[in-house]
Order: C-alpha cells, then sequence, then structure tokens
C-alpha cells in the first residue's frame, strides 16, 4: 500500500534504495551523505534487503568496486556528497564508459576550500561532463521519485548509462518532510529484474572488459555515450509517465510552473525552486507582476530545445546557478543561454547560496524584481549578479 | 590488417572476447629462433612453464614443437632447457622450411 | 584435487594466449600463466581484475584479449577494489540462488599499481576480508611508462626518475617491504614467490585460493628493459635473486611463517647487482661503498626473516 510517511531527504532515498533492493552497495561516509548510509545499513542488518555492504575505505573505491558488482552482473549503487564525488572523478568517467547502469544520489554540497559542508551545486556540476545522467530534486517526495526511476532509466537498454539523483544537502537531506511512498511490490515490479548480456560472472564466456582502446577505437567509444545521451530524454519521460500511473506523480525533464504568460522566468535547480516558486505566487498576487519558475530537474542530458520553448515568450530570463565556474559564470547559465540561442529574450545570470549560503522569499522576490527592473531599463548588466553578498 | 571494426558492431564498454590475441601474430618480432632436438628432450617441460608467450605446445606431458606464430626469440627455453636440446640461430641463418623448432 | 605436476598440467588448457604484446622475456606473461594454471582447476573459475600497467596494456588492446578467464580493466590504484566490488556481487548473487560456480578471485597490479598508487585500495580490501587473491607482479619500477622508481625499487637502482647521475648513485631509499605491510592486515594468507620456482608459486597459488579470506601472493618479475639484462636471462636472474637472499621465498599462514627456500650458500648480493645495467654505477669506485651498505641490509632482513620462523615455530611447540 501507498504510504504517507514523515521522513527526512536521507531517509527518503535510503527508503527508496531498501525498496531497490540493490545487490550491492558500497558507501564511505561524508556529511550530509551520512544518515542515508546509517539508515541503509540498518536495513542491511535487519536483513531488510539482499543487499551486500560493503564498506569501503574511500569514495574512489567505492566507485570502483561498484563498476565491479555492475561489471559481475549486480544492481549497484553508492551515495556521496562534495569531496567524496570529487575523490570519485576519475571512476565516474569510467563507470559511464563502461556503461555500468549505476544509480548514485549525491547529497550536494559545496567542495572545499575553504572546507564547507553546506549546499551548493559546485559538487555535481563539476562532474557534469563525466558521462553520467544527472536529476535534481526539489524536495524529499522528488528524491525518492527520483532514486527509483534512476534504476528503470540507468538500466534502459536504449541508455545503460549511470545516474546521479541529486538532492540539497541539509535543505532537504536533513529537513523532515511529508511524503508519499509506494509499496514494496509496487516498486518491484516497477523497476523490474536487472539483466546483463555479458557478466564477470558468466565464467564460460570469459570476456574482458574495458580492454586498452588506442586511436583506432577510443572515439567511436565515445560516440557511443553521446549516442546514448541522445536517446535518454525519451527515456526520462516515458519512466516519467509510467513512475505517474504508478504513483500519481509525474514527471518530465523540466517542470515549467506558470510560464505559458510569464514575462520573467527564472530557471534554476533543486530546493531553491520550492522558494522561487512561491516568490512567483507572491508577486502574481500582490504585484500583478508575471513571474514563471523552469525548473531542470533533468540537467544531463540538458533538454535544450524543451527550455528554448519554455522561456523564448519570456520578456526577460534569470538563471540561478548555485555554483561557479570561474572565468565564465554559472555553469547553467552558460547552457541555457546556448540553447536559446537565436531567440530574443534577455538573460541574466544569478548565483547565489554557495557554501550554503541560504536565499530567502525576500531574495527570491528581489531576484524576480531584478529581472523587472533589467527588463524595463532595457540595460541588462551586468550580466552576471550575485545574490546575498555581502559586496 | 584486419578491418576496423564500425561503432554499431562494437560492443559499448570496450567488452572483448577472451584469448582472441591468439590470432596475432607476435612471431615477427624474431631476431632469434629457437631450434629444438626433439630427440634430445626429456620432456621435463621446464622451457614451456617459463616460456612468456605461451609458444611452446606441450600435451600428455610431451613437448611438441614451438609455435613460431607467437615465440619472440627470447631464448628463456634455450637458456633454461637442462640437456641443451634448444638452440638459438639467427632468424635469417634458417631456411623457412627448418623452422619447425 | 589440485595438482601442481606439469605432466599433468600439459593437458590443461593455456589460460593466457600467445599473441600479447609484452616484451620477449618478460617476467610477467610467465607469473599470469602459471598462476592461471595453478589456480582454474577442478570446478574452480579464475575472475580477474587488472590495474592499469604492462600487464594490463599488453595483454588487452581492442578488440583483443590475451585472457581467457573473465578480467576487467578499471584503473591504476583500484584493482582491488574493484575485485572487492565483483566479489561482493557474488555473495549476493550467491545467496539469492543466482550463481552457483565456484570462482576464485583475482586481483593482479604491478608494484606501482600495489606498493604505491594502490596501497589504500589494497589495504582497505584485506581488512574487509573479501575472498580473493591479490598478485603483484613486482618488477620493481613504473615499467609501462618509462622505468620510474616506485616504493619497489631497490636503492641504488638507476631509473630515469631516479637516475645515477654525477653526484646521485641511483635511488636513495631501500625498497619498501610491502610484504610485511600486508602481513600486518592478519590476513590468512601471505606469501613470496619467484617464476622461477613453478611449483613452489603454484602450490602457493593453490593454498590463497583454498584460503577463505583474503591473500596476498608476491611474486618477483625480472624485467630486461628495465633491469638492462639479457631478455633470456630473465629466469636466472629471478633464481640469483634467492640465492643472493635479496627477494625471498617464504609464506605466512594464519601469522605463521616459513621460509621455503634458504640457500645452502649464500651468493653475495655484489653477483646479483652485476647481473643487470641498472646497477653498473655502482661498480664506479665513489659508489663502491654503498655495495656494501647493500649487502648489509639484505643481511639483516635475511637474519630477521630466519629469527620470525623460529620464534614461529617456538611459538608452536
Ligand atoms: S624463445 Fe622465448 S618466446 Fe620463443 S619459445 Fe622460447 S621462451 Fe618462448
Ligand atoms: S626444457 Fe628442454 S628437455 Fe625440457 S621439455 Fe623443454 S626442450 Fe625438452
Amino acid at each position: 500500500m501507498a504510504e504517507r510517511m514523515a521522513l527526512t531527504g536521507n531517509d527518503s532515498v535510503a527508503y527508496a534504495l531498501k525498496q531497490i533492493n540493490p545487490d550491492v552497495v558500497a558507501a564511505y561516509p561524508i556529511t550530509p551523505q551520512t544518515e542515508m548510509m546509517h539508515k541503509f545499513a540498518a536495513y542491511v542488518a535487519d536483513g531488510e534487503v539482499v543487499t551486500e555492504f560493503v564498506p569501503v575505505e574511500s569514495e574512489h573505491s567505492a566507485m570502483s568496486a561498484v563498476v565491479g558488482a555492475s561489471l559481475a552482473g549486480a544492481r549497484a549503487c553508492t551515495a556521496t556528497s562534495s569531496q567524496g564525488l570529487a575523490l570519485m572523478w576519475e571512476i565516474l568517467y569510467i563507470t559511464a564508459s563502461y556503461r555500468c547502469p549505476v544509480v548514485m544520489p549525491v547529497v550536494n554540497r559545496a567542495l572545499s576550500g575553504p572546507i564547507n559542508i553546506h549546499c551548493d551545486h559546485s559538487d555535481t556540476m563539476g562532474a557534469r561532463d563525466a558521462g553520467w545522467i544527472h536529476l535534481y530534486s526539489e524536495n524529499c517526495q522528488e528524491a525518492y521519485d527520483n532514486t527509483i526511476q534512476a534504476v528503470r532509466i540507468a538500466e534502459h537498454p536504449d541508455v545503460r548509462l549511470p545516474v546521479m539523483v541529486c538532492l540539497d544537502g541539509f535543505i532537504l537531506s536533513h529537513t523532515l518532510e511529508a511524503l508519499e511512498t509506494n509499496d514494496d511490490e509496487a516498486v518491484r515490479n516497477f523497476i523490474g529484474e536487472y539483466e546483463v548480456a555479458d557478466s564477470l560472472l558468466n565464467v564460460e564466456q570469459a570476456r574482458t572488459f574495458g580492454a586498452f582502446s588506442l586511436q583506432n577505437y577510443y572515439f567511436e567509444f565515445k560516440k557511443q555515450q553521446a549516442d546514448a545521451m541522445e536517446r535518454a530524454p525519451v527515456v526520462v519521460e516515458q519512466i516519467g509517465r509510467e513512475y505517474g500511473e504508478l504513483s500519481g506523480r509525474h514527471y518530465g525533464l523540466l517542470d515549467a510552473y506558470r510560464c505559458e504568460d510569464a514575462e520573467l522566468v527564472l530557471v534554476g535547480l533543486g530546493s531553491t525552486m520550492g522558494t522561487v516558486k512561491q516568490a512567483a505566487d507572491d508577486l502574481r498576487e500582490a504585484e500583478g507582476i508575471k513571474c514563471g519558475v523552469l525548473k531542470v530537474r533533468c540537467f544531463r542530458p540538458l533538454p535544450g530545445e524543451q527550455i528554448r520553448q519554455a522561456v523564448k515568450g519570456a520578456a526577460i530570463v534569470g538563471v540561478m546557478d548555485r555554483a561557479v565556474s570561474f572565468g565564465l559564470g554559472g555553469p547553467l547559465f552558460h547552457e541555457v543561454r546556448s540553447a536559446c540561442y537565436g531567440e530574443t529574450v534577455g538573460m541574466l545570470n544569478f548565483i547565489y547560496g554557495l557554501g550554503g549560503r541560504d536565499l530567502s522569499l525576500t531574495d527570491a522576490k528581489d531576484t524576480f524584481r531584478a529581472l523587472l527592473q533589467a527588463a524595463d531599463s532595457g540595460e541588462p548588466e551586468p550580466t552576471v549578479r550575485y545574490i546575498g553578498l555581502r559586496e | 590488417m584486419a578491418e576496423l571494426l564500425k561503432k554499431d558492431q562494437m560492443k559499448p564498454g570496450a567488452i572483448v572476447e577472451g584469448g582472441t590475441m591468439a590470432k596475432l601474430n607476435t612471431g615477427v618480432w624474431r631476431t632469434y629462433v629457437p631450434m629444438t632436438d626433439l630427440e634430445k628432450c626429456t620432456n621435463c617441460l621446464m622451457c614451456w612453464i617459463f616460456c612468456p608467450d605461451s609458444a611452446i605446445k606441450v600435451s600428455g606431458g610431451e613437448r611438441h614443437e614451438t609455435d613460431l606464430q607467437y615465440c619472440k626469440g627470447c631464448g628463456i627455453c634455450a637458456a633454461e632447457c637442462p640437456v641443451d636440446a634448444i638452440e638459438m640461430k639467427l632468424e635469417s641463418d634458417v631456411p623457412p622450411d627448418d623452422k619447425k623448432g | 584435487m589440485a595438482t601442481t605436476s606439469l605432466k599433468q598440467l600439459s593437458d590443461m588448457p593455456e589460460l593466457l594466449s600467445g599473441g600479447h604484446a609484452a616484451c620477449p622475456g618478460c617476467a610477467g606473461p610467465i607469473v599470469i600463466r602459471q598462476i592461471l594454471l595453478a589456480a582454474q582447476q577442478d570446478d574452480v573459475y579464475v575472475v580477474s581484475s587488472i590495474a592499469t600497467g604492462c600487464m594490463e596494456v599488453s595483454t588487452t588492446v581492442y578488440p583483443n584479449s590475451a585472457w581467457r578467464v573473465p578480467l576487467v580493466h578499471n584503473a591504476f590504484e583500484n584493482s582491488a577494489a574493484t575485485i572487492s566490488g565483483a566479489e561482493a556481487a557474488y555473495r549476493s548473487l550467491k545467496r539469492q540462488g543466482k550463481i552457483d560456480k565456484k570462482v576464485a578471485f583475482f586481483a593482479w597490479g604491478g608494484d606501482g599499481g600495489t606498493y604505491d598508487i594502490g596501497l589504500q585500495s589494497l589495504s582497505g580490501a584485506l581488512e574487509r576480508g573479501h575472498n580473493f587473491t591479490y598478485v603483484c607482479y613486482d618488477n620493481e619500477a613504473y615499467m609501462n611508462t618509462g622505468i620510474q622508481r616506485s616504493g619497489a625499487t631497490p636503492k641504488g637502482a638507476f631509473t630515469t626518475t631516479a637516475p645515477a647521475g654525477k653526484v646521485s648513485p641511483g635511488k636513495g631509499q631501500t625498497k619498501k617491504d610491502l610484504t610485511a605491510i600486508v602481513a600486518a592486515h592478519g590476513i590468512p594468507y601471505v606469501a613470496q614467490a619467484s617464476p622461477h620456482r613453478p611449483r613452489d608459486l603454484m602450490k602457493k597459488v593453490q593454498k590463497a585460493v583454498a584460503t577463505e579470506g583474503p591473500a596476498f601472493l608476491n611474486v618477483l618479475s625480472p624485467c630486461p628493459r628495465g633491469w638492462r639484462h639479457p631478455p633470456e636471462q630473465t629466469i636466472e636472474i629471478a633464481k640469483l635473486a634467492c640465492e643472493t637472499c635479496v627477494w625471498q621465498l617464504f609464506e605466512i599462514e594464519d601469522g605463521k611463517t616459513t621460509v621455503n627456500y634458504k640457500p645452502k650458500e649464500r651468493k653475495p648480493v655484489r653477483d646479483w647487482l652485476e647481473s643487470q645495467g641498472r646497477f653498473r654505477h655502482l661498480f664506479a669506485p665513489r659508489n663502491e661503498h654503498l655495495i656494501e651498505e647493500i649487502q648489509a641490509d639484505v643481511d639483516r632482513k635475511w637474519e630477521r626473516l630466519l629469527a620470525l620462523e623460529a620464534m614461529d615455530k617456538a611459538q608452536a611447540d
């Protein structure tokens, strides 16, 4: 039976992992991911899952072990944050290129230095070219739902790529939320059995996995990955629809909120979009400003055409980045702007919330007002702006 | 040179069939060729267990000829044969028909 | 019953094919062949991971592979972590009744991938108690990338990053005792071996495979290119390493040390150094004192090993 439960983001993902019941989970502790793995280890200790839990000595080994497990025919997961993801870097690329359909919740946290344990997206943004699918979650419900869908997306024969499920550190991971969970059996049926054509444990077959590929073959493997990414949006949408049938909660690549008639649109990722939606409602109601919000759920592959369609009618668009690409600006901004190439809509970049700096409802409203002012004055300069920063 | 595989003929993940290097020819690396006197050989099999290139054919406890498709001419077999049944000869000094090993 | 009889092995399948690209006379493929022959017997199947290195690049070149057992290459420093994942998968799938074959898991790495960059991954996998055998083929430097020094390079050896020059006599530090570090994990089976004694090596492999939990084999692997010796000398050089006690053959079973080979008369280390071009500069008058230092170091380690064996024996009696 579907059930309403009060869970933190970490617990909601741990609960999803319990229902997924992976064959192998390898993980290393890092704040703010830790409680997720505490919860999951308890499921293992109580025999509620068949999972072999591998408490590795580093995230590098977590990712490495998960690759070994996945190639051995296991459904394998890990979870991490920040420095942990950074330490996995090398193997992220290998996981994707070996086409291991691994699911990894990432509890977003700022990258050192200086060291900080709070939310921003610098960790996952840095991994945007590693060949993983990236799903961002607005709330604990979405973190739970995304984790379950991620298994299907990753393992889909047209895709076979690893998936990161991103959820904001502390803001979601440690916040209790009432959410709807699915029945165990419904999840089991939804994800199905994990099937592999080639496995290390297919001992009579004796395959070599990850052979040294030189100038004559490496390029083709990269194009195969690019092709799989190109096929992924349709799969993400189809699985989002199927999941909607199961749960009543439908998912697409984007979540366009009051964008149809909007003159001002803010584009962004993750939990902040909840605050920004509230700001849009308030401004529409109190001041009659036509605000809209475009939440990018699927950041990789980037649904560029859909983004363009969603914002092209607006007078001006602001893209909110919780990360900086030093010397460039916000990474999401640059991607959204190039997706909208050829449109006349104005564009600003708002960088906010680094290292867990809070973005209040007032900040969100001020961001819309800044957009309005730029549109009215016809002077959208400077392009890159910082919110909530003491100059 | 075998024709290169096209993108869609390649199994994603650089997965290959095991043992397919057996079709390659590393014999062309050779400068010296091991010439074995099977009459002299006592079938101790030491040359076989020490060959880095899986080039010495054995079965039923007996040493057979050397597989010159693989043999790189390192000379380990000749150095280790306890009865000196193997002699390394300059490849160019041996007529092709005599290279049976 | 597992066998090490060459006669019987001669009817078993060759698990590393010819046609690979290792240098002529390389000990690496000899070590791999002997180990695979010993390990995959009866109803046991070998599944391996291999670290980036000489053996990986020379035995797997897309679209071909020399390995007739399943193999994965992941990266340089994570051979042990990778196999620990595969072994965990096996345990899980076995518990679920999805696999019934007997599998012996092996992780392979050169000294660079084991003594240095892969040490953490190895240590973690050993401590977690995975049921696998780690094999280090120790050729005492980063040969694949061009003979750079590693933690396994012996004192005085020439390498490209610790060359012998006008003021430097090659590597200034002694070789890391990895086998002791591994033994300190308290794992059930640890051994050093050499390809010149195939039956000793193969017996150790079979003990490792029969061990429940982690096992470790450190196997000396002479490298003609990096050690600067003629390729046909590979086996003789390995033998000389043992005759001079520069490399020792021993095993540690459940903490108990047994020395498997004690030369009746130990040859001087000088003989070993003379056999390889990488030590040639040590014979220059200004470096000769180093030869004595190296000899003293070898003596001390050998005496210590014998003492360890005697102590373990006394404890058992
Ligand atoms: S010369 Fe070397 S490669 Fe050739 S058969 Fe003898 S040992 Fe093998
Ligand atoms: S080493 Fe010599 S005697 Fe022994 S099998 Fe080989 S050729 Fe025969």
